[in-house]
């Protein structure tokens, strides 16, 4: 069924009958060509460039919940491509390039809105970096504005200003950058993948990967033992407990990253906005709510929930830029297991054993990747190379020392 | 999240820096293979469930300790001076 609003309306004046489940629920079948362990933003984009780029159909995305339980239904939905180091830059353009097409890729409204991010920025060295952040962005293809202070007053006249602390010095404005609807990238792209016969299988918890000889050849599951050459793994914060199935360790850390929503007010926030000093960003769903949120806890977690120390530090950094939304009622505060690794950037890349491929480190930053994330592992898994925008997210990067360290802090596992 | 220091009693989680898992207590002797490094510096266990990991108490006695606690339900099981042997078990 093609979505429309011709489709709306005519259902609208005939009962709604006419709408028809988005996905088939199918049994998993023995055998496949490529399983994908993980029915998240990530898996579910895989599996579907694996059947639009590389003609593959025999494809089971198994999911131990439901479709887009996870990460990609928990986070603050922004999507930007302000990086700046090379491995990084290229590959977030991209991203932000299949973004700017998915409603229409897709048929399915992701409400894609590029309202404009700007990053805050608070001394005359910070500024300096932020030009050349930006100049970066700019090479790359993308679009960046260094604002002054006025500038960002303009755009943003409600922040204050005058922070004894933190003084606004300026932002750096990238245009194209915005949010989208989470929950809608993850079904958009499972009704994508199942139109091109992808099995989205839920409820199947995978409890072994299946290994002869060095090669993959199957996984065990709560549904049974699914026979496949190709596994991809694209498990985010629970990547340790996977990659274990196949005997493996990563260089990934688990750690709590909370959220928070208010109540839904009338508009006043048009931008996403960013005050990096602070740990403290925002913007406003279409719902009305702000939405907005800070660090990591800080600490190895699985707990889904976040500290209340956190809670207070992310407030106190609201109010000190914004004074303006003290008196907004939070709503609900979440918290969502992220893949840390030593250098903040992600792997996406072959792993030791034949067939097997992990795709994982997102850190914070995992929502934005989701097209490109799915484009690459896809293409690493039909072709066997490393995509070119990907091609530096390499597993064993920490022991080759070619590192990807995005803020400059360091390669450790608390850092990021 | 409260963190029972050998020896200042229990406090509250904001006094305390998170270092990260034991490994870092297993170096390697010098001159072991980078693969031992990159082990030692990287690759984790990352349970979900029961863990041990190093936490200094920055904000009031400076001690290291090595926590034992549980990632999934933040119960911390038991503490001691990182600068005490392990018990032999």
């Amino acid at each position: 069924m093609r979505y429309s609003g011709l489709k709306v309306i005519t259902e609208g004046l005939f009962g709604n009958k006419g709408w028809r489940p988005a996905w088939r629920n199918p049994e998993p079948k023995a055998e496949y060509d490529a399983i994908i362990i993980g029915g998240g933003g990530h898996g579910l984009s895989t599996a579907y460039y694996l059947a639009r780029n590389h003609g593959m159909r025999n494809i089971a995305v198994l999911e131990k919940g439901y479709l887009g339980g996870g990460n990609v239904g928990r986070n603050t939905t922004i999507v930007r491509a302000n990086y700046f180091l090379p491995g990084n830059s290229e590959f977030y353009s991209h991203s932000l390039k299949l973004w700017e097409g998915l409603e229409a890729e897709l048929n399915y409204n992701v409400m894609h809105s590029q309202r404009g991010l700007i990053n805050l920025f608070h001394s005359d060295g910070q500024r300096d970096a932020f030009a050349r952040r930006g100049n970066s962005m700019v090479n790359q293809g993308d679009d960046a504005i260094l604002l002054d202070r006025d500038g960002v007053r303009e755009l943003l006249p409600y922040l204050d200003f005058e922070q004894t602390r933190f003084p606004i010095y300026g932002g750096l404005l990238h245009p194209r950058g915005g949010t989208a609807r989470h929950d809608a990238v993850a079904w958009g792209y499972a009704r994508g993948a199942d139109r091109r016969g992808v099995d989205l299988i839920q409820n199947c918890e995978v409890t072994g990967i299946d290994i002869e000889n060095g090669r993959v050849t199957g996984v065990q599951t709560t549904r049974g033992a699914i026979r496949a050459r190709k596994v991809g793994i694209l498990v985010a914060g629970r990547s340790g407990q996977v990659a274990a199935m196949a005997g493996m360790r990563l260089p990934i850390e688990s750690h709590v990253l909370q959220a928070f929503v208010t109540e839904g007010l009338k508009p006043v926030i048009d931008h996403v906005i960013s005050f990096g000093m602070g740990h403290f960003y925002i913007s406003q769903s279409d719902k009305g709510g702000l939405v907005f949120g800070g660090d990591i806890d800080f600490y190895a977690s699985y707990a889904s929930r976040g500290n209340l120390p956190m809670v207070e530090h992310v407030m106190e950094a609201g109010m000190t830029l914004m004074p303006m939304i003290g008196r907004a009622k939070v709503l609900r505060s979440w918290g969502g297991i992220m893949d840390m690794t030593p250098d903040g950037s992600p792997i996406i890349d072959k792993t030791d054993i034949d067939g097997l491929f992990i795709d994982c480190g997102w850190n914070y930053g995992g929502f934005k990747a989701v097209p490109a994330s799915g484009w690459c592992m896809a293409h690493l898994m039909a072709t066997g190379e490393s995509h070119a925008v990907a091609r530096r997210f390499r597993l064993n990067r920490f022991l080759t020392g070619h590192l990807l360290d995005e803020e400059g802090t360091g390669s450790q596992h608390n850092l990021h | 999240m409260r963190i029972p220091c050998p020896l200042c009693g229990p406090r509250d989680r904001r006094e305390f820096y998170y270092y990260g898992a034991d490994d870092y207590l297993r170096r390697p002797e010098e001159g072991a293979p980078p693969e031992a490094w990159d082990a030692y510096l990287h690759l984790r266990d990352n349970p979900a469930g029961v863990t041990r990991d190093l936490w200094h108490h920055e904000m009031g006695c400076s001690a290291w300790l090595v926590v034992t606690r549980n990632t999934v339900t933040h119960e911390v099981i038991s503490v001691r001076l990182a600068s005490e042997k392990e018990a032999a078990k």
